[in-house]
């Protein structure tokens, strides 16, 4: 069973929210980040929303995620791209799902890599809650509590949806 | 020494077909190579970053085990090496344990000991690695850094990376090494690899003298005349003449082999004219490549030695993630059998 969550929705969420924390923290000229591969997506959205007038960044977290000592590395590993300096800049983060917060850490520690940015707030598109680390995003398009056998996948790039999925176990 | 399996895959690959070992490209795919050439491209990236680190290997320790001397080879395994965060022993064995008379075995037994995780291996004798390979603990991965006149797989894909960078794509490419192909294990793996990728044409250019018998069989064509050999080529890779390795007379001189074998701007421009200069180096100027050429437009010899850096990561950090998948896998069918 499948079910479509309003992905303009969520996005207006997202954008209303940013907007939000923007003005409060007095940011004027953020630089947006996206994580392979939903992320990505989404930053191009906001981006786009947003009126930001450089490009985007992509993160591809494989050579920081922290289970390569189980399953070893991504096969489809490919370069983070950044074509901005960190160092002092306001970086707007974003992701598609949130759930134990490990991809975030693992994000926040290669953005490190680059520059010592002045500040990361974090946009996620759905936030799963399941946290095992003490990660929380600034901003949400929805928040969702799943049964063990449903699951929730963004879909993309064109046309941007989520799907909502219902294993049946 | 044991022989040397020629396609050793059921000690350098996974049950699951990723590396555990890197030992040769001999039995390895197309899919497999262009894997470590896609990761090695990611990993480019990294060193052009404020901080040319990754996590990787962070905890982990790599023992460059170097029983032949070779300072560029093992300072790009060590730069890999820590710019995966891992620790690094260089070992020296030449001046080391095995010259007070300790055997290889227990040697390698001590650095066993001392829980180390992969072992980089150079040695004047061809299956040096493999042989290590057969006989170390599981878990330890074992990178061969060149082994007699057998192979050098990292230096065969630093120069697959150089050349898929500046052509796109091995199709229909003509590619021609040349010079001292007999004592060149860097040759063995590159015919290999190229073969392996799809170029059209791979090209020996060499005396008789310097071709080992029988070398239509690795997979290339001959041309002992240079001017002939250099036509329609995308790629030329110049070999060092191994003197250090020559038995007797092969040569009659340096010069004479400069004058019919050494690449000049004259030679050059017989290729097409984006045909790109290769040599692993160290050069020999004026006896391989003259200074106009190897500092020329058309070198990409730097690029070989960045590259170096960003393959040895790619197999390092491909060869200790098959390493820990397996034991992982194991780990699970044993939970499997006891429940």
């Amino acid at each position: 069973m499948t079910a479509l969550l309003d992905i303009n929705q969520l996005l207006d969420e997202l954008e209303t929210g940013l907007r939000e924390v923007l003005e409060r923290r007095g940011i004027e000229n953020p630089a947006l980040i996206g994580i392979r591969t939903g992320g990505v997506w989404i930053a191009d959205v906001l981006n786009k929303r947003l009126g930001l007038k450089q490009d985007f960044g992509e993160l591809d977290i494989s050579f920081y995620r922290d289970d390569f000592s189980r399953i070893g590395l991504n096969p489809t590993v490919t370069p983070s791209s950044l074509a901005f300096d960190t160092e002092g800049r306001d970086i707007i983060l974003v992701d598609d799902v949130i759930m134990s917060g490990r991809t975030i850490r693992a994000a926040m520690n290669e953005i490190f890599d680059y520059g010592r940015p002045a500040s990361i707030i974090l946009a996620t598109l759905i936030d799963l809650g399941a946290r095992e680390l003490p990660i929380q995003p600034d901003v949400v398009g929805k928040v969702l509590e799943l049964e063990t056998y449903q699951r929730v996948k963004l879909r993309g790039p064109e046309p941007l949806h989520i799907e909502f999925q219902e294993t049946g176990q | 020494m044991t022989a040397i399996d020629p396609s050793p895959n059921h000690l350098q690959l996974t049950r699951g077909g990723q590396l555990r070992h890197f030992l040769t490209l001999d039995g390895l795919n197309r899919e497999l190579l262009t894997d470590i050439l896609d990761t090695a491209d990611s990993f480019i990236e990294v060193g052009e970053r404020s901080i040319k680190k990754v996590p990787l290997l962070r905890g982990r320790t790599v023992v460059n085990l170097f029983f032949e001397s070779s300072t560029r080879t093992r300072s790009t395994f060590e730069l890999a090496a820590k710019r995966l965060s891992a620790d690094v022993l260089n070992l020296d064995i030449s001046t080391s344990a095995t010259s007070k008379g300790e055997s290889l075995s227990d040697t390698l037994l001590n650095l066993e000991a001392m829980a180390s995780d992969m072992f980089v291996v150079r040695h004047s004798q061809s299956g040096a690695p493999h042989f290590i390979a057969d006989n170390v603990t599981p878990g330890v991965a074992i990178i061969n850094a060149g082994d007699g006149r057998h192979a050098h797989p990292t230096q065969a894909m630093l120069d697959m990376l150089t050349i898929r960078q500046h052509k796109g794509s091995f199709a229909g490419l003509k590619v021609a090494i040349v010079g001292d192909i007999l004592h060149s294990r860097v040759a063995r793996s590159q015919i290999r690899a190229l073969n392996e990728l799809g170029a059209e044409e791979v090209r020996v250019i060499a005396p008789g003298t310097l071709l080992p018998r029988d070398v239509e069989d690795l997979g290339c064509t001959v041309e002992y005349d240079m001017a002939r050999g250099m036509r329609d080529l995308d790629v030329v890779i110049m070999l060092r003449l191994q003197k250090e390795r020559m038995e007797g007379a092969l040569l009659p001189s340096e010069r004479e082999f400069y004058r019919l074998y050494g690449l000049n701007q004259d030679k050059l421009a017989l290729a097409k004219p984006d045909c790109i200069v290769m040599h692993p180096g160290p050069i020999n100027r004026g006896v391989e490549i003259e200074s106009a050429v190897a500092d020329g437009p058309q070198s990409v010899i730097l690029n070989q030695v960045t590259n170096g850096i960003a393959i040895r990561m790619a197999v390092m950090s491909m060869a200790m993630g098959g390493q820990m998948a397996e034991r992982q896998q194991k780990q699970m069918e044993r939970e499997g059998g006891r429940a």
